[in-house]
């Protein structure tokens, strides 16, 4: 050993490193490089895997593929615009309804307007609702919530059948329901989300925004909520992501239709649920079609995370 | 001056003098109520869907809990009777495949992130891409892992697994993971590393004696998080793990969890089989908040 033939006095005050543990030390560090690697093995290996299973269709249907809405598996003729045109209607409606519910939530619930313990319940609650499985949610609305709700799709009927988007009777599943359980789905990501970028709001803005005398919600519209704007934007960004890739409840409950229908009662499909129905089952060009509408599919959610991610970090909270 | 609308007064009078005591009939104060009620409509419709689901939840699958449940497979279609015996302990298996690998994976590379390299173009890259995967669609993961380990019998040529579904939920996991193990360890006051390094330890041993024990409990929440999040999730095990009405008997062949047998039952025109869906959403639901509720209390800890 070397460091027994150091003179005595070194020998106290310095410790030489044994190759042994420089060897670990290296060793655990190309370990955890290797495993922080697995991440963008894995997204990459999800890029390549689809793409490949995808190539076929896409060299037999070409663009074509986006925008005719046949998918005939005993003629091969496939078109995925039924499932691109659901899953864009029932994200962006959900994204609607689910965004003054979930901010003015998170409003409610970090503007003292109601007491801690209170605040902390409804927080608490809606932490919750984000950890009940899509499935458990697809169960209670095809048994419970459909029912409960279609009378209120009849009168809606009733009242708007001369417009194309309420011209058939509700029978069931369709876009409507699947909507309103997207918006139960979503409403807890951009609560939260919102939540926090309101509590992030400094405190003296909130004071200087009364002692200039406004009221409560003078102060909420003009001073906080706009302070907070961008990490809400991308919360509703990342909200949006996932209620495109939201597969199990919609799927249960939007009636997986094949044909094109404008109206909203009627049933429809959505990419998501179009692969969990059909991808056990199908074989040849068949699942090729199904990887490319599932390429589509991670494009969509691809671009919307992506612009998530940048409002996120370029216009996050400066004070 | 478009920002006035809350908030009234004319230009001649701009400091008129008014009582300092609370007016209710003032519109500024009218208009305050009527926005902190919708703000509470809203809360409240906000919660409504949770009460409601745990309320039929509990309700119907509730009265179905008997002994029977747990020792007994799923009845053939159109017979009543039987359990989903099987499909606990296939969530349980699958669950506990998808966290054998995905903790290992996550907590490795979160290690990465937060004490070796954080500032470098491979972290940052690394870093994005983990935010990338955790908005990456669950049906999505399901399909490549149909695509890598399905179609091409990698394992002992067998298609459908536990394994598959394992593999396809651990996909899932290690974005919550990494993110909350690289958080955690950031959190980690650097003069607990500075001190370590002073008495002379190695950076391995800094790491595994001093850093990662003190962030133990942030690590922990999101772990057990994760773990719940992937018990219920069913997307990705529709064509991996597949289903089987019967008792399992290796992790390479098809399995049955309770994710995909409500799935599978609650679209059956059969009464026996809408009754299983709804005992097993009794069950999974119950694990899923006991396992919310010991990641709160687990976080808690750290507080006192």
């Amino acid at each position: 050993m070397n460091s027994n033939q150091l003179i005595e006095a070194d020998a106290f005050t310095l410790r030489r490193r044994p190759a042994s543990e420089k060897l670990i030390d290296l060793g655990f560090k190309q370990l955890t490089l290797l495993l922080a690697s697995a991440v963008a093995i894995v997204l990459l290996g999800i890029f390549l895997t689809v793409f490949q299973g995808a190539r076929e269709a896409i060299s037999s249907f070409g663009v074509n593929f986006l925008i005719t809405s046949s998918w005939d598996p005993i003629n091969e003729q496939y078109g995925a615009l039924v499932a691109i045109y659901g899953t864009l209607v029932s994200s962006l409606l959900a994204i609607a309804i689910a965004v003054p519910l979930g901010v003015g939530t998170a409003i409610f619930i970090t503007e003292d307007l109601i007491p801690n313990s209170m605040r902390e319940a409804i927080g608490l609650m809606v932490e919750l609702l984000a950890a009940i499985p899509s499935v458990v949610l697809g169960l209670w609305a095809i048994f419970v919530m459909e029912p409960a709700i279609r009378p209120a799709l009849n009168l809606l009927h009733i009242l708007l059948g001369w417009n194309p988007f309420f011209n058939t009777v509700p029978q069931g599943p369709g876009m409507a329901p699947a909507v309103l359980i997207l918006v139960v789905m979503i409403l807890p990501i951009i609560t939260s989300i919102s939540r926090d970028a309101l509590n992030q709001v400094p405190m003296e803005l909130r004071q200087g925004a009364y002692a200039v005398g406004t009221t409560r919600w003078g102060a909420i519209f003009s001073v906080i909520v706009p302070a907070a704007i961008s990490a809400i934007t991308g919360g509703v960004m990342l909200a949006l992501g996932r209620a495109m890739g939201e597969t199990m409840a919609v799927t249960m409950i939007i009636g997986n239709a094949l044909n094109f229908d404008l109206s909203l009662l009627a049933p429809a499909n959505t990419i998501a649920s179009m692969l969990a129905n059909q991808f056990g089952e199908a074989d040849g060009i068949q699942v090729s079609a199904l990887m490319y509408a599932a390429l589509i599919l991670m494009l969509l959610t691809f671009m919307v995370n992506v612009g998530a991610q940048l409002i996120v970090r370029r216009l996050s909270l400066r004070y | 001056m478009g920002k006035q609308s809350l908030i009234t007064y004319d230009n001649t009078t701009l400091f008129e003098r008014r009582p300092l005591h609370f007016d209710p009939n003032l519109r500024r104060n009218r208009l305050n109520l009527l926005f902190t009620s919708i703000a509470g409509i809203f809360a409240a419709i906000a919660v409504l869907p949770l009460l409601l689901v745990l309320f039929h939840v509990l309700m119907q699958g509730g009265r179905l809990i008997s002994v029977n449940l747990f020792t007994q497979i799923p009845p053939p279609p159109g017979l009543d009777e039987g359990g989903i015996g099987n499909a606990i302990i296939g969530t349980i298996l699958v669950t506990m495949i998808a966290t054998l690998i995905a903790i290992p994976v996550g907590v490795g590379g979160g290690i990465y992130l937060s004490e070796y390299s954080s500032k470098g173009w491979f972290a940052k890259f690394v870093s994005f891409g983990n935010d990338i995967l955790a908005g990456v669609p669950s049906i999505i993961s399901g399909v490549f892992v149909y695509g890598i380990v399905v179609t091409t019998r990698i394992f002992f040529d067998q298609s459908y697994s536990a394994v598959a579904g394992g593999i396809a939920l651990a996909v899932l996991m290690l974005p919550t993971v990494i993110k909350t193990t690289e958080e955690g360890l950031k959190l980690v006051p650097q003069e607990l590393r500075w001190g370590a390094y002073g008495v002379g330890a190695s950076k391995f041993v800094t790491v595994t004696r001093i850093t990662l024990p003190s962030a133990f409990t942030p690590i922990a929440t999101g772990v057990v998080l994760a773990i719940a999040r992937a018990a219920g999730e069913t997307a990705p095990l529709i064509f991996t793990a597949l289903f089987s009405p019967f008792w399992q008997e290796d992790v390479l062949s098809p399995i049955a969890t309770m994710s995909v047998l409500i799935f599978n039952f609650a679209i059956m025109p059969y009464e026996a089989q809408n009754e299983l869906a709804w005992a097993a959403s009794f069950i999974l639901v119950l694990m899923i908040l006991a396992a919310n509720l010991l990641a709160r209390w687990i976080s808690r800890l750290a507080r006192v």
